[in-house]
């Protein structure tokens, strides 16, 4: 019987230092390298010992942190693949990446012959798995970071973002964080505004939008859709009476107000105006903070769909040797035998 | 025969609207193409059933208020059909079933469906002015449940309440573009009812011209106040709520006070 098995180590075992060290060399295997994992996925004929994966990852005899490796056989190998190509076991529940690491992993292991027929399966499936956990759950659903979860509620208001006007009002890091994401989404037109003109020139340039001199920033506000706020100054620069005549002749456009300040810039009651909709960082928090927790409870519903493709493919493939045990084999890793075996 | 195909209609309407409760409820995705056949399933049987009773009477069947709602369930699937892959409102369909399926149970439960012994004689202009009012009311119907979507997604930006239906929802101008396009349409078909009337040949009757003007006005003014920007999108929203419920309020009392002959 082949013995199918994963080797790793990841987030939820290991500080990062030892991942680093794990994740370097050992590159004709089939490795799953991402930031937070490095996984050796293989099947085998005769049994491979856990300690001989991980000399191998480790480039060493000495394995510092071997405890923090685990093993999963057969079934457990099939299910724990199908859900961390899935996003379920990821740092940030449902996040996407990973899927595409893996195609690319996969990818190459195919190309470079070292994966044959039953990884060729099994990693198949996995995507078919992932792609419907993604797709009949709401486990990807909602922005986990203030940047993200700004350019989302953008989204959700304007749509399209590519006839968006931008303004950003002060010149920190988040707001060109934010700036670089709306970007990535099709905004164009990016306007900077500071106190400092040689600091606005310099992120204009960053965003590659224009400069407005800070004595101007308020009337800008009749024509720009998204407002990006981000002062040191020490009390509201926008209150409903400068905005109200402002906003008078684009009644039926939306203002969309990220205010990340602390103080903030934008006073709370803007808020309450028709067609104006204001965040500020703790409720842009907030609101990531939501996002995980509805991922999470997407957890269960994601876990059944795995459930069910885990007994599909047993059931069409067979058991993959899920009974065997770690067994520890001293000497080191029979590298043709495992090549052979299609690792 | 006829009501067995209600029946079957009605039953697909409800299978969307179960659909809908239970991803609801499980906070999965909503599937739109689910919803999507489950109403043209439904529109299907809808069909048959005008069709049916329409030879059975030998014109347009519109002549009681039986008819008259499930005409109006007919074209508010109709409308969905055309215009809810068009613009994206796939999850329309989760809000035009439950409204759909109200409409249809009531007809069905209520004995409103007085059958007219007397064969009518057959009166083209009649008829187009009748249908293509129903169809103006699908719309204006629609514009109302794109309306009710609007006010649920601003509601939520508004209070920075994210629910899992914020993910679902299209985007807020999208919505207010539907609502525009839905009252355009509807209020220019609703224009070429009131025009057809006037060729039908009856007597027409002042309190049916003056609710029937009123409604046009009602429509009218929100239009106009959307293109002169008076009214905030919001506004606009709710406006087509309450144009719509005046809408059906008028239709009731118009066919109430005309029982006596048809629409």
């Amino acid at each position: 019987m082949t013995n199918l098995f994963c080797i790793g180590i990841s987030h939820h075992t290991a500080k990062v230092e030892t991942r680093e060290r794990a994740a370097s060399g050992c590159v004709e295997a089939l490795i799953l390298p991402t930031c937070n994992r490095v996984e050796v996925y293989g099947a085998a004929d005769s049994f491979i010992g856990t300690e001989q994966i991980v000399r191998c990852l480790a480039e060493s005899e000495t394995i510092e942190d071997a405890g923090a490796f685990y093993r999963h056989d057969g079934e457990d190998c099939v299910r724990h693949l199908f859900r961390v190509v899935s996003g379920l076991d990821s740092m940030v529940i449902g996040e996407t990446e990973i899927l595409g690491q893996a195609k690319k992993v996969y990818e190459n292991a195919r190309a470079s012959g070292n994966a044959g027929p039953l990884l060729h399966r099994l990693f198949q499936r996995a995507f078919r798995a992932a792609k419907q956990v993604r797709s009949r759950t709401e486990i990807t659903r909602g922005a986990v970071s203030v940047g993200s979860v700004a350019v989302e509620l953008a989204v959700k208001i304007f749509g399209d973002l590519s006839e968006c006007k931008v303004l950003l009002l002060g010149a920190g890091e988040t707001s060109e964080r934010t700036a670089r994401a709306l970007s990535s989404r099709g905004v164009i037109d990016i306007r900077v505004s500071n106190r400092s003109p040689g600091r606005a020139e310099m992120l204009a340039a960053v965003v590659r939008g224009r400069a407005v001199p800070f004595t101007e920033w308020s009337e800008q506000c009749a024509e720009i859709d998204i407002l990006l706020s981000s002062t040191a100054a020490g009390e509201p620069l926008l209150t409903p009476g400068i905005l109200s005549p402002l906003i008078r002749d684009r009644l039926d456009r939306p203002l969309f107000i990220i205010d990340i300040a602390v103080p903030r810039d934008v006073a709370p009651e803007v808020n309450e105006m028709d067609g104006v909709f204001l965040y500020d960082i703790d409720s842009l928090q907030s609101i990531a903070a939501q996002s995980l927790a509805l991922r999470r409870q997407q957890i269960a519903a994601g876990e059944e769909i795995i459930a069910e493709h885990v007994s599909d493919f047993r059931t069409r493939y067979g058991q993959f040797g899920g009974a065997a045990k770690y067994l520890p084999v001293s000497g080191g890793l029979d590298e043709a035998a495992l090549r052979a075996s299609e690792l | 025969m006829d009501r067995q195909l209600l029946i079957a209609s009605t039953l697909c309407f409800f299978t969307a609207l179960v659909r809908t409760l239970l991803a609801a409820r499980d906070g999965i995705s909503l599937h739109g193409r689910f919803n999507f056949f489950a109403i043209g399933l439904g529109f299907l049987f809808q069909t048959a059933f005008l069709s049916v009773r329409g030879h059975a009477l030998g014109r347009c069947p519109l002549t009681n208020l039986f008819e008259v709602f499930i005409f109006l369930a007919w074209s508010v699937a109709l409308i969905y059909l055309l215009i809810g892959p068009a613009y994206r409102l796939s999850l329309m369909g989760a809000f035009t079933a439950p409204l759909v399926f109200a409409v249809q149970t009531f007809a069905l439960a209520v004995p409103i469906d007085v059958p007219h012994h007397a064969r009518l004689p057959a009166n083209p202009w009649l008829e187009f002015h009748a249908s293509i009012s129903m169809i103006a009311y699908g719309a204006f119907a629609l514009a109302c449940v794109a309306g009710v979507m609007y006010l649920v997604q601003e509601r939520q930006l508004k209070t920075h309440q994210i629910h899992s239906i914020f993910y679902r929802l299209p985007p807020l101008t999208n919505l207010f573009a539907a609502i525009t396009r839905l009252l355009w349409l509807g209020f220019a078909l609703y224009t070429a009812g009131l025009i057809s009337g006037f060729f039908t040949g009856g007597p027409l009757p002042r309190l049916k011209m003056v609710a029937a003007f009123a409604v046009w006005l009602f429509y009218g003014a929100i239009l106009q106040g959307r293109h002169l920007r008076w009214f905030a999108p919001k506004r606009v929203a709710t406006l087509c709520i309450l144009a719509f419920s005046a809408a059906v309020s008028v239709l009731w009392a118009i066919n109430f006070v005309s029982q006596t002959r048809p629409v």
